[in-house]
């Protein structure tokens, strides 16, 4: 585990809120400068897509991800037959999934892990019965994101519920930098050592501002 | 790896609930230390997810940041499944076992 750094990202901007979240009535609030809406909600969405499919958000009002992002979402969607279709939704309907093994992607293996370390039969059948509703929780939680975070920025007001969505997927963004940045235990050391040119370095401050906001959110709540 | 903060001490030594719990009933759900994950949310899962007060969610946190991981939950197979997809649901590496 790891604490928060202090330092707010972007750079200072009198329309946010550095310190984050604090604790409203029933909630939190925060104020998002209209570069940091667009970064969350950016980055809400391409997880979003990763766990749940292109088709998953059905929000035409999602901005395209920032030249250069790490577009992850483009995966191997393309490859699932028409032909399987109907069968899907079958098994989407009674909650199975054909998916029993650990994803190949390592973000999809981070976010959806496997439940038993050392019996991957077990670990199987765990995942065929919850994988699905596990991704369709965590689609929610972005979709939550997405309509309570207004995309040119502005004062945000949460539901202790919706601040739970919150949470959960800032969490999960914060989970897949890590699995792009390599995160380990003496992060803070590799980062001080990071060159400015490393194509790491523009998610590293990115991911240390994310880590403050969801330490506000976490203390607004509590 | 992160300092802990100062001002949290550990508890007075919870082994024995723990040691009770354990033995009472053979399946239990693990929390595994990782990198990413923050102390302060770890914490506010284990009171939210379990209800658990806030001295026995911050020692859980604790030696699953010291010890690498701890045992959150015990009962039977199916709600220790269940406490795994929640985990799960929360970002948290959890995982089943019936010998912790």
């Amino acid at each position: 585990m790891t604490e928060a750094g202090q330092e707010p990202w972007p750079e200072a901007d009198p329309e946010s809120d550095l310190a984050g979240f604090r604790a409203a009535a029933d909630g939190a609030t925060a104020r998002f400068a209209a570069g940091e809406a667009a970064i969350i909600r950016s980055l809400v969405s391409q997880v979003a897509e990763l766990v749940g499919g292109e088709a998953s958000l059905g929000d035409p009002t999602v901005p395209e991800p920032p030249a250069g992002a790490d577009d992850q979402a483009d995966g191997d969607d393309q490859a699932d037959g028409d032909d399987q279709a109907a069968r899907d939704d079958l098994a989407a309907q009674l909650g199975l999934t054909d998916d029993s093994e650990l994803p190949a992607d390592p973000i999809l293996a981070r976010l959806l892990p496997d439940a038993y370390s050392d019996d991957p039969e077990a670990s199987g059948e765990f995942r065929r019965y919850t994988e699905l509703s596990l991704r369709s929780g965590k689609v929610a939680a972005a979709q939550t994101v997405l309509a309570t975070l207004p995309a040119h920025g502005g004062r945000v007001r949460l539901t202790e519920p919706d601040a739970q969505a919150w949470l959960r997927a800032l969490n999960d963004v914060r989970l897949s930098l890590g699995v792009i940045l390599n995160v380990t235990d003496d992060f803070e050391d590799q980062m001080a050592e990071l060159s400015a040119d490393d194509p790491r370095a523009a998610y590293v401050g990115v991911y240390q501002w994310l880590a403050a906001l969801q330490d506000s959110l976490v203390d607004a709540l509590s | 790896m992160s300092v802990a903060p100062a001002e949290v001490q550990r508890p007075e030594a919870d082994q024995e609930t723990e040691r009770d719990v354990v033995l009472d009933s053979p399946w239990v759900t693990i929390v595994w230390n990782d990198p990413v994950n923050l102390m302060s949310y770890v914490t506010y899962v284990f009171r939210t997810v379990f209800g658990y007060a806030k001295p026995k969610a911050e020692k859980l946190m604790l030696d699953v940041h010291q010890k690498g991981k701890a045992v959150v939950s015990s009962g039977a197979r199916e709600a220790m499944e269940r406490d795994a997809e929640t985990l799960h649901g929360y970002g948290l590496w959890a995982t089943v076992s019936h010998d912790s």
